[in-house]
């Protein structure tokens, strides 16, 4: 125990002198978090918006004051002709026009029907289509209070319900991306470049002509990584609760014994890296390819795995994120209690298992 | 098997898939001698060494060091050796102190122990200056000196050392091999791999590796009579040639 001790405080040593690894230790987690949350998302907020108003009737301006009053778009200028509309683009800043038809509110009351066409800056293919269903939205609306006397015989009104994240935030979506995210890249990439610079170095070579015993270096040098993985999981935790705002419906006891299920096995998955690289950098490019890519990619943390090609959706099942988001949003978000994971949970055991089995397996053959 | 043979192999062979790195090599080594296990790269003895020191199983025969069987007690061979590596071994990134603290501690001794160690072995390498600097910043003839009172930290039976003055200027060297003989005067045996000739004649004897078998085995005097040579050198040359 007392040498256990002694190995635990060389690796603080190690990590606590060693600048890069204290960024990526507690730098990266904040900085992701707080990118996600803030600069990437999904919303959109003062989208400047170009009208082209060939009518300007009573219509016509309520519905320009309606969409001017929505927080979601700000006009920026009135253009006058058809021409204006593709120069404007180019300019990038006006990421859509609406163009109101000639006579837009004669033909409303005479025929019932008048058209207005939304065009879109599609470039961001995402923001054109939330901007052109925003103003749909806006437009039903002024249809419905245009149509508030007349009695309709058959009508079937959609009532929406966004559950678990009504406001649609997108950082509700993010932080348990994050949050795997980081844990595997501490867990898994750090524990493996430290193991594989002891190889390096040569001292690894000297601490297995010790009395330590193999597993016991493992051991050694894995433990400081699951402490501080704890301690990064509950900094985001506390960032999302106070800066998002983001709530934690469920247990946050079983939200801990999850994290540290995933921890072990990204540290599993580490230690098999540091099997089978023979220097840091190997170790460091198979954990950036081999785990992080799939984990942004393939785990459904931005890219929704229903829509993926069957074969990705195949490949999906074995990367053990997947299993770890699931399970943390429904604990995050939809409060769900052990019942609702335990098939998760236990397909992440299983893997750990797997994977602690495998490393074990790949260090003994390494000894050899 | 007498008491006085603290190493002692018997047809101690290696095999690689089909290729024999060590090919039944027989020795037995003194204790408190100085013993110089000589070869061209690739002629087996860093393999011959791992053997020895308990990180690599052999594939037949047998070898006893310090009183255990490499087969079955490898973890109590462990405990009696010490082994420097040819790649300089203590962390960069601690101290002088750290490093000693770190590893008088993996071979269990006691924090006692460990401040009466460290502070003779501070004096003795007149590192008193620079015992709370870290390890990389001392030139690489400090490091090894202190590499090697590492190794005798736990005052093992056995010392391994591989090519332990590579790169190092030949004063520094010089010094090295005083502190070598310092050991072997104590009573610790001195197992040593090295490139340089002129250090095989520091060694009470001396074996030559070749291709996996060992070709020579004498005190390095017998070596060039018997080769008919003023240098080991040359000894070495007729050998690795055949």
């Amino acid at each position: 125990m007392k040498r256990f001790i002694g190995f635990i405080k060389k690796e603080y040593y190690h990590i606590f002198r060693d600048k890069r690894s204290l960024f990526i230790l507690f730098g990266m987690p904040i900085a992701q978090i707080m990118l996600f949350g803030f600069a990437i998302t999904n919303e959109i907020n003062n989208v400047d918006i170009a009208i082209l108003d060939h009518s300007k009737d009573v219509d016509t301006k309520e519905i320009i004051h309606k969409i001017s009053a929505s927080k979601y778009f700000s006009i920026d200028q009135l253009i006058e002709k058809e021409s204006d509309i593709e120069t404007i683009f180019k300019k990038g800043k006006v990421k859509a026009v609406l163009n109101f038809e000639k006579d837009f509110g004669k033909n409303l009351i005479k025929d019932g029907e008048a058209t207005i066409q939304i065009i879109t800056d599609a470039t961001d293919p995402n923001t054109a289509n939330t901007i052109s269903n925003y103003v749909n939205a806006i437009l039903a609306q002024y249809q419905k209070e245009l149509n508030k006397d007349v009695t309709i015989a058959y009508q079937i009104t959609p009532r929406t319900r966004m559950v678990y994240n009504p406001e649609l935030k997108s950082v509700y979506m993010f932080v348990p991306g994050v949050m795997t995210i980081i844990l595997m890249l501490v867990s898994a990439m750090m524990t493996s470049i430290s193991i594989t610079r002891e190889k390096e170095l040569g001292t690894m070579e000297i601490l297995l002509v010790s009395p330590l015993k193999p597993f016991q270096v493992i051991v050694g040098k894995v433990f400081p990584y699951i402490f501080l993985s704890i301690i990064n999981a509950v900094v985001i935790v506390l960032l999302s609760i106070f800066i998002f705002k983001m709530p934690v419906q469920g247990s946050l006891f079983l939200l801990a014994l999850e994290s540290i299920l995933f921890i072990i096995s990204a540290l599993a998955l580490g230690i098999l890296i540091s099997t089978i690289s023979a220097t840091q950098q190997t170790a460091m490019m198979i954990s950036l390819m081999g785990l992080m890519l799939p984990v942004i990619l393939l785990s459904g943390f931005i890219f929704p795995i229903s829509s993926m090609p069957l074969p990705l959706q195949l490949i999906s099942n074995i990367i053990p994120a997947k299993w770890f988001i699931i399970i943390i949003k429904g604990i995050m978000l939809k409060g769900v209690g052990f019942q609702f994971i335990w098939k998760e949970t236990l397909i992440l055991v299983g893997m750990t298992v797997f994977f602690i089995g495998l490393s074990v397996k790949k260090y003994k053959i390494r000894l050899e | 098997m007498s008491n006085d043979h603290v190493i002692k192999v018997e047809g101690l062979t290696k095999m690689f898939g089909d290729f024999t790195a060590v090919n039944a090599i027989t020795f037995e080594v003194e204790k408190g001698e100085i013993f110089g296990f000589l070869g061209a790269n690739g002629a087996g003895k860093t393999t011959a060494m791992k053997m020895l020191i308990g990180i690599s199983t052999p594939t037949s025969g047998k070898a006893n060091v310090a009183g255990f069987d490499v087969f079955t007690n490898a973890e109590d061979i462990k405990k009696n050796i010490g082994y420097m590596s040819q790649k300089f071994a203590l962390y960069d990134d601690l101290t002088v102190k750290e490093n000693i603290t770190f590893f008088g501690g993996i071979y269990g001794l006691s924090r006692k122990e460990i401040k009466e160690k460290s502070a003779v072995l501070i004096e003795e390498l007149e590192l008193e200056k620079a015992a709370n600097k870290l390890v990389g910043s001392l030139p690489l003839g400090w490091k090894q000196k202190l590499s090697f009172s590492v190794s005798l930290l736990h005052d093992p039976k056995i010392v391994f050392l591989d090519e332990p003055t590579g790169g190092v200027d030949p004063i520094t060297r010089r010094q090295f091999w005083e502190m070598i003989y310092k050991a072997a005067n104590q009573g610790t045996t001195v197992f040593v791999t090295t490139h340089y000739m002129d250090e095989a004649e520091y060694c009470d004897r001396v074996s030559i590796m070749v291709n996996g078998t060992i070709e020579a085995l004498d005190t390095p005097k017998k070596l060039k009579e018997r080769f008919k040579t003023d240098t080991m050198n040359d000894v070495f040359l007729k050998l690795a040639r055949g």
